[in-house]
């Protein structure tokens, strides 16, 4: 394949040159650049080929090409560990290099990171991205482009790919002509290919920058940066500081740029138009950057217009590829656990006096809690191995089951009541709030590192009595539960000191005997709601941990960071189960699908991606937001999953054909919380604008529904249909809400700090 | 640090971008600072460097503020991301108050103004802070089945939001001060709303505070002090009350005229608080007659109100009567000189009870007596200078219907306006609006000077201090009504000399077992033994209890309640059964049917039952003295000023 070539030509005339001496390399480099664009019209021009091929590595050209790069970059690794006494880390990676190069291509990035007690590797692999330190970079290296395995390489071995470069006056020219005839195009394509000019735009800038040639830098940005979209304004931000070799060294940004592909989908029409565009005018500078960092993921059909290409697009790299979504996703729920209590005839009671039989059946849809049959969407019941039930979580289900009798169904025409509880005198800074699934404790994490626990109900909080006056209780006695209590522990509110940074997540055990919270120290805690003391401090995370999340079996939890990774831990373990590594951006909130075999990330590159527990797989990535996503909330059924971010919007997905199928326009500011309500009609959103605002999210996804959308191509017209969508705007009283919790009763409970 | 425009940030559709840039001087400066000298190339390259940095560790920090759920970067947030950078933190600016920035006088340089602390004093320093209170979660039931509420919540009103931050803080600097504990404080706070000019926009404010006086009436020094800010925006020249100046006169009138929760203790010296509203009514009158001229009428009407009646305590009468005199002499000569013979009666017999259980009210009485002469005396002057001069020159002779008008009290207040009487907008006096109609000095004509000063001296005796002769040699006072008082008086029994004032007082008291009887209900009286018993329960030692009309000025709306007490608990009258009715009646009905012609104050007089029959004694020692702050005419709006037991 002729690309193959170009890419194998190249490297070895870097390889030749070395670094430092860049005028002579950057002549040659020059007349390759030109050779190689000649090969690749010649080649386009006689056949034209699968893009796919040209473009990704999964082509015929497969055992060669790829093969021997990722060689190399794994070379570059071990050497540059050798080099920082990583020995450990060389002996695994050793070890697991055969792995590597063995594993389905079609997973892509985020394998050897996520892989199972992968833990040093991971780690090593972070510090590695965080080490600003020089290293004198591999020649060898230089032009592989990190992919496969790595997702966060070194950074002299990042952004030597740029050092090969045209010149500097004619980038301009390059950017316009291309903008020239992306103009003059046929409207149908150029909403398509308008896709390029965002990441062009970035990348010759960089490449400019890399390169030294500042004051080029800068006129190109004033030139073009107006007409990027909108929604990459905070990087265009980031990047316009940027304007020397040097700052580009540790630039997280930077780094997302290079090591990820940025993933376009354009129609075949499309694609061709362009590729002969480039052809006839032998613009090889755009041809280059467009095969070396830019995917582009072609569909055949009907191109996308510029509303469906807004919707997907404005995630830090791009649209997701079309077959990270293709994984099964066992997205029903788990069979319940038979309880045989008199609890089935007292519910049968309950329905029969309310006269409502119908009631019943949807109920018993939506929670799936009694089906005796299994859902052919749910995973298998022990897929994961989930703790048994305790008497005591017995005994809560059948309270659960209960109160579920005494529900009200919500609708548009029953909105639900909603309480809204004021965290007063938070001179601390309230930064996380949850709320027992019973809804009688609340818990409030502090900037000021504590964590508060209070009692809702008049039920004071008690600790239990210490190891010396439990010896004197008697054991045998019925109510041995209520005598363990120390009585005069009791009050409405406990302090948890332990952290010594600010909390920003906390999650109660469904079966409230513990509590997490996460903070800035790079830890998390368990904490016992029985003692009201510290468990465990979960270290792994060497950066702030902005959420985590318990699971909704309880002993499994997630938690994510500023260090870009998500793990899995297990209560018992002090060390992560898994670790799920991909997203470009820190982790930002994270949340347990219901039937905790999956987890769902929201992260700051703006997307969201739905991992599998089982084996650490990223089974969907979700792009589509314009801001870091701050909140997510599975519906109760576990099919659709609903996203919040920065920039007011909220979006509806449906987990199992891997689609946005709604937006949500109203909220003027980050929505922070998020949630469901029990039976799934009503999705509540709290924000940073003093808002709770109700959508009717039956109607969300039914309207997709009976749309004819093309699972096939995923490429769905989102009905703007926000404001009748909207059932209702609450405001506070200037409280910003932080928390949203439906109560089994379908009584949504807020939370927010008073701001004065 | 200069903030100056971005380099490469010239958006072509958006607005453009701003970065915080340091000058190369700067970093020179800091680098010299250290010891370094830099060159040009190393300076240009560092302060590159350092702005990017800065960026950078912006951005960084703005993440902390995101995962705080706040809007604002503190100064920890910058910390953290130094931090995550490692570099240094800078210590000593993590309180949450806003940073000042000051500049220097030279250049474009602004910094952090650093005080020192002097920590021994701080150690050492008494007044110690108060923690901050408990943080707690408060849980509010807002919206209820979808019936939400689409305002913001809990947010200032509209109008205080227009306010800037600095008249805000002016506002509660100045409240808290005036109504706070520090009379020093109180003082400047006084002082500077007296002369501010910049406070127009607070008036409302000032003027709702000030409208608190009703919620106040049990603390003397509170209402003091509101007076006082009453004052205080009276006498700012800059500031133009507009219509708040009726709100001002009520909540004045309210401390002048009401019956206090603070005057219930009599250690309270309400009286001078009265004295002192009266005095700031007064004031207003004087210097804002323009705005407050409808209200003049309404203002006689209501403190006429309270003057005649009887039900109401000593204090409220007290209060109208030095209501009367801040109005000046006209006032008193209109509605107190007329409805003097019909009070006198009642006050006399509280003087005349020496029981102890009468003591307290009898201090009272005395009260109103020195009230009542002062403002007669000074009513006799004027009238006198008023006519003298109008002898001589007639300058301030006006031909109106309200009389001759003294140069001093030429304001426009003091003359009848054109508006009606039904003008709203006073508190106090809109209830008198139901019983306006027939007001009593419609059709009032002024008494010569001579005639007043005899019917004065009957009551007065030697205690007024101004003397004229009663001979017809003053002014040009027509000689009808100068010969009626000798015609009247003749009838009474004590004898017909003014100068017989030892005999005076005596007289009049014996006077004093019948007043003016209500013309509209006469058989109520009659009829409902519950009512007098209910009245008698005043008269704590009483043997007998006379028929006494309720009150000379209730409406017919009224209810013919039995319930409202006399005022006046009478001791030790044992008045003849027939006799004295019919006796004094004349003399009532003499001085009422002239003045008013007989229309307010009805003469006939139906000779009741002796009520002495009913014996109501055994409730009389439940009632306290101070029951008689039962107020039949608001009595069905507010009754908690009611102490009265329900029969």
């Amino acid at each position: 394949m002729p690309t193959v070539c170009d890419t194998r030509s190249e490297m070895a005339a870097v390889q030749d040159a070395p670094v430092e001496a860049d005028n002579e390399k950057e002549i040659k480099t020059e007349t390759l650049n030109d050779a190689a664009g000649n090969h690749a019209s010649a080649a386009g021009g006689v056949i034209p080929s699968p893009p796919v091929a040209s473009t990704s590595s999964s082509g015929p050209a497969k055992a060669g090409g790829p093969g021997s790069e990722e060689q190399q970059t794994l070379m570059a690794v071990l050497q540059f560990l050798k080099k920082n006494n990583f020995v450990g880390a060389v002996d695994v990676l050793r070890r697991e290099a055969g792995i590597l190069e063995d594993s389905d291509e079609s997973q892509g990035q985020e394998l050897a990171a996520s892989a199972l007690g992968g833990a040093e590797a991971g780690d090593a692999t972070c510090t590695l991205s965080r080490a600003s330190s020089c290293t004198t970079s591999t020649p060898a290296v230089a032009a592989a482009p990190a992919k496969g395995g790595e997702d966060q390489p070194d950074v002299n071995v990042v952004l030597s790919a740029y050092s090969q470069q045209g010149d500097p006056a004619l980038y301009q020219g390059y950017y316009s002509g291309l903008k020239k005839f992306v103009e003059s195009v046929l409207d149908c394509h150029r909403a398509e290919l308008s896709q390029l000019f965002y990441p062009l735009f970035v990348h010759m800038y960089l490449e400019l920058v890399y390169n030294n040639h500042e004051t080029e830098a800068k006129a190109f940005f004033e030139k073009f940066s107006g007409d990027q979209e909108c929604y990459y304004q905070d990087d265009l931000r980031v990047l316009s500081g940027l304007t020397k070799k040097e700052h580009m060294k540790g630039n997280e940004t930077l780094l997302d740029f290079r090591t990820s592909k940025f993933v376009l989908r354009i129609s075949r029409d499309s694609y061709q138009l362009l590729k002969r565009h480039l052809q006839e005018r032998q613009n090889n500078q755009i041809w280059n950057i467009i095969q070396e960092h830019l995917y582009i993921d072609i569909f055949d059909g009907m191109p996308r217009s510029k509303s469906q290409i807004d919707s997907m697009s404005g995630s830090l790299a791009g649209e997701a590829k079309r077959e990270a979504n293709k994984a099964k996703v066992f997205y029903g729920l788990l069979k319940e656990p038979e309880i045989d209590v008199p609890l089935d005839d007292e519910d049968e009671e309950g329905e029969n006096e309310e006269g409502k039989p119908k009631k019943k059946k949807p109920k018993k849809d939506s929670m799936g809690s009694k089906s005796k049959k299994q859902d052919p969407n749910a995973p298998q019941q022990n897929r994961i191995p989930l703790p048994e039930l305790k008497d005591s979580d017995k005994l809560d289900k059948i309270m659960y089951m209960k109160e579920a009798t005494k529900r009200i169904r919500l609708g548009p025409e029953s909105l639900p009541s909603i309480c809204f509880y004021t965290f007063l005198n938070a001179y601390q800074g309230l930064t996380a709030v949850d709320f027992t699934d019973d809804s009688s404790l609340i818990a409030g994490g502090f900037a000021d590192s504590t964590v508060r626990v209070w009692s809702v109900t008049p039920k004071k909080l008690r600790s239990v009595k210490s190891a010396a006056d439990l010896n004197l209780i008697d054991k045998e006695s019925d109510d041995v539960l209520e005598r363990i209590m120390d009585e005069k522990s009791a009050s409405e509110s406990k302090i948890l000191y332990g952290h010594s940074g600010p909390v920003y997540g906390v999650s109660f055990s469904p079966d409230r005997n513990y509590l997490l919270s996460c903070s800035e120290d790079g830890t998390v805690r368990l904490w016992s709601l029985q003692t009201f003391t510290c468990l465990v401090g979960y270290k792994g995370h060497n950066y702030p941990v902005w959420d985590t999340q318990f699971s909704p079996y309880g002993y499994y939890f997630i938690s994510g960071g500023h260090d870009r990774v998500a793990r899995l831990w297990a209560t018992d373990h002090y060390q992560p189960l898994r670790m799920f590594a991909g997203h470009l951006a820190d982790i930002t909130c994270t949340q347990f699908h219901p039937n905790s075999n999956y987890v769902a990330t929201g992260s700051a590159d703006r997307t969201v991606r739905l991992w599998d527990i089982l084996n650490g797989n990223c089974v969907r990535i979700f792009t589509g937001h314009k801001g870091p996503i701050h909140s997510l909330a599975f519906s109760p059924n576990g099919k659709y999953l609903a996203s919040g971010a920065t920039d007011g919007r909220v979006l509806l997905w449906d987990i199992g054909h891997g689609l946005m199928i709604g937006e949500l326009k109203g909220h003027t500011d980050t929505v922070y919380s998020l949630k469901f309500s029990r039976d799934g009609e009503i999705l509540a959103s709290g924000s940073m604008d003093n808002t709770v605002r109700l959508w009717d999210s039956i109607k969300a996804f039914d309207d997709i529904e009976t749309d004819d959308f093309t699972a096939a191509t995923g490429h769905i017209h989102l009905p703007e249909n926000s404001q009748e969508l909207l059932l209702g705007t609450y405001m506070t009283k200037s409280t910003p809400v932080i928390h949203l919790h439906f109560t089994r009763r379908n009584l949504l409970l807020a939370a927010g700090a008073y701001n004065p | 640090m200069r903030v100056c425009r971005g380099g490469a940030a010239a958006m072509a559709d958006r607005e453009e971008r701003r970065f915080a840039e340091v000058p190369r001087e700067s970093i020179r400066l800091m680098a010299e600072s250290a010891g370094v000298e830099l060159s040009d190339d190393v300076a240009a390259l560092l302060t590159e460097d350092v702005c990017y940095r800065l960026r950078e560790a912006t951005q960084n920090s703005s993440q902390f503020m995101r995962h705080a759920k706040r809007r604002k970067l503190t100064v920890e947030d910058f910390n953290r991301a130094l931090r995550w950078s490692n570099v240094e933190a800078v210590c000593g600016y993590g309180a949450q108050d806003t940073l000042p920035f000051r500049p220097i006088k030279e250049g474009d340089l602004f910094f952090v103004e650093d005080r020192e602390v002097n920590l021994v004093e701080l150690a050492l320093a008494t007044n110690i802070p108060k923690g901050c209170a408990e943080t707690m979660v408060r849980v509010q039931v807002s919206y209820l089945d979808g019936k939400g509420n689409l305002e913001p919540q809990g947010t200032v009103p509209s109008a205080v939001q227009t306010l800037s931050d600095d008249l805000l803080k002016y506002y509660q600097q100045i409240t808290r001060s005036i109504l706070g504990e520090d009379p020093h404080l109180m003082k400047v706070a006084l002082l500077d709303l007296q002369s501010n000019s910049k406070i127009a926009a607070l008036l409302p404010y000032f003027v709702y505070v000030i409208s608190g006086v009703k919620s106040v009436s049990h603390d003397l020094e509170q209402l003091n002090r509101l007076l006082h800010m009453v004052k205080s925006l009276v006498q700012n020249p800059y500031l133009y009350l507009g219509s708040y100046v009726r709100s001002l006169v009520s909540s004045v009138m309210y401390c002048i005229l009401e019956p206090l929760a603070a005057s219930i203790n009599p250690l309270n010296d309400h009286w001078t608080l009265r004295d002192y509203a009266a005095l700031l009514l007064s004031h207003i009158f004087w210097t804002h007659g323009d705005l407050v001229s409808g209200l003049y009428h309404q203002i006689l009407l209501s403190l006429q109100k309270v003057l005649s009646d009887p039900v109401r305590p000593l204090c409220s009468h007290y209060g109208a009567v030095v209501g009367l005199h801040a109005l000046g002499w006209k006032a008193v000569e209109r509605v107190l000189y007329p409805h003097l013979p019909a009070y006198w009666a009642n006050l006399q017999a509280v003087l005349d009870d020496y029981s102890v259980s009468n003591a307290q009210v009898k201090a009272d009485g005395h009260k109103v007596y020195g009230a009542i002469l002062v403002a007669v005396e000074r009513l006799l002057k004027m009238k006198a200078l008023s006519l003298s001069v109008n002898a001589e020159g007639g300058i301030g002779g006006l031909p109106r219907p309200g009389g001759i008008m003294g140069c001093r009290e030429s304001s426009p207040g003091l003359s009848p306006p054109p508006e009606p009487l039904s003008e709203p907008g006073l508190g106090i006096a809109s209830h008198l609006h139901a019983g306006g109609a027939g007001c009593p000095w419609e059709d009032w004509t002024p008494v010569p000077l001579p005639a007043m000063y005899c019917e004065l001296y009957s009551f007065f005796g030697d205690s007024l201090a101004v003397r004229f002769s009663t001979g017809p040699s003053l002014g040009n006072s027509p000689p009808a009504p100068l010969a009626q008082p000798p015609t009247t008086r003749k009838e009474l029994p004590g004898g017909t000399a003014n100068l017989d004032t030892a005999r005076k007082m005596p007289q009049l008291t014996a006077n004093l077992n019948i007043s003016p009887r209500q013309d509209g209900s006469p058989h109520g009286e009659l009829t409902a033994p519950s009512m007098v018993s209910g009245r008698s329960l005043a008269r704590s030692s009483s043997s007998s209890s006379v028929q006494r009309s309720r009150s000379s000025s209730s409406r017919p709306g009224q209810r013919p309640s039995g319930l409202s007490r006399d005022v006046f608990p009478k001791a030790r009258f044992n008045p003849l059964p027939a006799g004295p009715p019919i006796f004094s009646f004349v003399i009532g009905g003499r001085q009422m049917g002239r003045r008013c012609q007989g229309r307010r104050f009805q003469t006939t007089f139906t000779p009741s039952q002796p009520l002495s029959a009913v014996s109501s004694r055994t409730y009389a020692h439940k009632l306290p003295v101070i029951g008689r702050v039962g107020k039949p005419v608001r009595r069905w709006t507010c009754s908690q000023y009611s102490l009265h037991l329900p029969l």
